[in-house]
């Protein structure tokens, strides 16, 4: 054993004793470093695209707001606070909040509602459940665009939509120039095309409830919305979570569905968030302006999220 | 650790953004490669832009290659825009007449005079002033005006017959074609036939300012010649308005909103569209004609489209693009694309002329439409900021695409929603 020896600085001696053979030195080159090395790798191309793609866009958005650009004479003048200040007195904002609320709790809740119901439905040990998950899910893997642009027919006046509603002696209303309607069908079609991405997790987080418990709840009698409420929903809150945010982020960002079926209209019904940015900084060309709603969009998913975060402590149940 | 792994990865971004944000050095030196934006993609177009493009590139070695990349035209401006914001903006891009005053204005293109006027043969003195005038600041010329095309009304002679209604020609022929009879017309092939009567096609209930080719025969305009007063809400536009509100939702001769119908896809009666749309026609199985736009109250009118090109100051090769598009637009590269898009050289202007470019149609149909049209027509409306402006009346004008609106309401709150945008 080396002689540690409290010298006058406080340091430790750790020079072998007299006739000792001293330690060998340690490799550098260790198994742990090794492991370090190839973790690192492993993420670098991550981080770099991080870096790239997310980071430094946020940034240059931030930055950006601070200017007015104009592309067309090709002038970036440093306007400090002056779009924000514009932002503030936007008149036409709150019903572009409004309609952005209005989309997104639509969305949100029928999303939600219908993901879960059609997960406790397909959940069933029936004939026929693959063939309808695969049905329901399908929409997922559809182009976007391609299904906005099928549903953008059927929605019109004589669309198909309305033909079925003539075979059984309705009389549909021009769904995409009402006031309402117009973002109902927004909601529809952006419902019906992801629903089947819900539906999956659900249904994931539906088969990984253990059966005895609801073995017990039957022999102590309880009903099967009992079972559901306080066995299915708290096991599978955690998934409902996720969904929840994943949900809600996805619908304050909608886009395409609004630009290919009503380009905001009828007046200014439909005028997301998302698509108000577009116009003020592809159409209109004001790219400070358009950086600084995006900064407000940021700003409110951040928050949404944090909020949904913060609240899982109170109703998401975790398995100690 | 941490410092280390921010420091590379900061390095690796560095590395990244110089990488690209260097791209082409461009210069005029060595070899060039040019590309323009269209709204077109018709094959015939491309490949008449191409066969000149190869002449051209036989006698510039230096040019290895001319592309010419067509954008859809319901977003053309705004990828145009993108592209320019993005730094990758094309040598050479066609420009809309709604979009030419921000353009011209804000000095996103080259000046072409000195270009035009130095190249051997150009006749730059051809150029009509009334088709150039939109192109022009301070006496500069910014932007060539290729395409200077009357609107018209296609008619499937067909449909109208099986309707048993008057056609236009037989109204022309008895100095009746006005809009009451085109949309009794209309209204006959709608009911009779169960397809659309009559389309303002690029209208769809948003393209708003297709609706001039109507209004202009009330001598209604969306604001005045200086752009400062707006005048959705004078007496002219409320009746121009107020019957076509009337044609679509009692008379039903327009398909109304919500509703699509090709025209030349044999789906309407008659529409109403450029000439450049013709061919559209080539392969189709039905009759057709092509008329001038009918009479107003005020009379016989003509509302004009049009396209410019402009070399883009920030593209790469800027000389060598407003070269290039001196050699598209000189008189004998004119005289090619006039099959297309009626030119604004004075000699080519005859129907003679015309005619053996346009196989479709025969001369007293481009003397009556495009000549004629050229001479007396007015451009469709177009402001600074008109993306902004067309956005605002296009809100403020969908309460009118209903049966039981107040036109004068509406119109007023046109008015309202603009007056803003107008003063700035």
């Amino acid at each position: 054993m080396p002689v540690l020896t409290d010298n006058a600085a406080g340091r430790v001696d750790t020079r072998p004793a007299p006739g000792e053979t001293p330690p060998q030195r340690r490799a550098w080159w260790t198994s742990r470093r090794r492991d370090q090395l190839a973790g690192l790798l492993f993420v670098t191309p991550q981080l770099i695209g991080t870096a790239l793609f997310v980071l430094l866009p946020l940034g240059l958005v931030v930055w950006y707001s601070l200017h007015e650009w104009n592309v067309l004479a090709d002038t970036f003048d440093f306007v400090g606070t002056d779009n924000y200040r514009k932002l503030v007195d936007d008149p036409n904002l709150p019903s572009v909040l409004r309609s952005t609320a209005y989309f997104s709790v639509g969305l949100v809740v029928l999303n939600l509602g219908l993901a879960l119901l059609l997960a406790v439905l397909l959940n069933q040990k029936l004939r026929g459940t693959v063939v309808f998950r695969t049905l329901f899910f399908s929409p997922v893997v559809v182009s976007l665009v391609a299904w906005t642009i099928v549903w953008g027919f059927l929605l019109q006046d004589n669309g198909g939509v309305n033909g079925v509603a003539g075979m059984v002696g309705a009389d549909g209303p021009n769904w995409l120039r009402g006031e309402w309607t117009a973002m109902l069908s927004v909601i529809v079609v952006q419902v019906v095309k992801n629903v089947g991405l819900n539906m999956v997790l659900f249904l994931a987080a539906l088969q990984g409830v253990p059966a005895e418990l609801y073995e017990a709840a039957t022999v102590e009698g309880a009903s099967r919305w009992t079972q559901f409420r306080r066995i299915t929903v708290p096991l599978i809150s955690p998934t409902i979570l996720l969904t929840s945010i994943i949900t809600v982020a996805g619908a304050l960002q909608v886009f395409a569905q609004i630009a290919v079926l009503t380009q905001g209209g009828p007046g200014t019904s439909t005028t997301v968030l998302v698509y108000y940015l577009y116009q003020q900084a592809f159409q209109f060309h004001q790219f400070g302006y358009g950086s600084t709603l995006s900064v407000l969009l940021f700003a409110i998913v951040l928050t949404l999220t944090v909020v949904q975060w913060r609240m899982r402590r109170r109703w998401v149940f975790h398995e100690q | 650790m941490k410092n280390r792994l921010t420091a590379v990865v900061a390095l690796t971004a560095l590395l990244g953004l110089s990488g690209c944000g260097g791209g082409d050095s461009g210069g005029s030196d060595g070899p060039v490669s040019l590309r323009m934006t269209t709204w077109s993609a018709n094959e015939a177009h491309l490949k008449l832009f191409n066969e000149i493009a190869a002449e051209y590139r036989a006698t510039h070695p230096d040019v290895t290659a001319i592309t010419f990349d067509p954008i859809p035209f319901e977003s053309y401006t705004t990828t145009l825009t993108t592209q320019i914001a993005g730094g990758n903006p094309p040598d050479l891009a066609w420009v809309l007449e709604n979009a030419a005053p921000d353009f011209v204005s804000s000095g996103a293109l080259v000046p072409l005079d000195d270009t035009l006027k130095g190249t051997d043969g150009y006749n730059f003195d051809e150029l009509t002033p009334a088709a150039t005038k939109l192109w022009q600041r301070d006496g500069k010329l910014y932007g060539y005006p290729f395409s200077t095309s009357p609107f018209g009304i296609f008619v499937n002679t067909d449909l109208v017959k099986a309707a048993g209604a008057k056609s236009p020609a037989e109204l022309i022929a008895t100095g009746t074609w006005n809009w009451d009879n085109a949309i009794a017309t209309a209204s006959a092939v709608a009911s009779k036939t169960g397809k659309a009567g009559l389309v303002v096609r690029d209208f769809d209930y948003k393209g708003w300012d297709n609706l001039s080719t109507v209004w202009t025969g009330w001598g209604a305009q969306a604001w005045s010649a200086d752009g400062k007063t707006c005048g959705f809400n004078a007496p002219e536009m409320v009746e121009a308005m107020t019957f076509l509100h009337n044609a679509i939702f009692t008379a039903k001769a327009l398909p109304g909103p919500g509703t699509a119908a090709d025209f030349f896809a044999g789906e309407a009666g008659m529409t109403i569209t450029q000439i450049s749309r013709a061919s559209l026609l080539e392969k189709q199985t039905f009759g057709w004609d092509l008329v001038p736009l009918p009479a107003g109250p005020k009379g016989g009118y003509s509302v004009i489209g049009q396209g410019g090109m402009g070399v883009l100051k920030k593209g790469k090769h800027a000389d060598a693009a407003a070269d290039f598009l001196a050699y598209l637009t000189n008189p004998t590269n004119s005289a090619k694309l006039a099959q297309f898009f009626p030119p604004p050289r004075t000699p080519l202007l005859t129907a003679e002329t015309l005619a053996k470019t346009n196989p479709l149609l025969k001369p007293e149909q481009l003397q009556k439409v495009v000549i004629d049209g050229i001479a007396n027509g007015v451009v469709k409306p177009s402001h600074s900021g008109q993306a902004e402006l067309s956005q605002a009346v296009r809100a403020a004008l969908d309460p009118l695409w209903k049966a039981d609106a107040n036109v004068e309401g509406v119109l007023d709150g046109v008015c309202s929603a603009i007056n803003p945008l107008l003063g700035k």
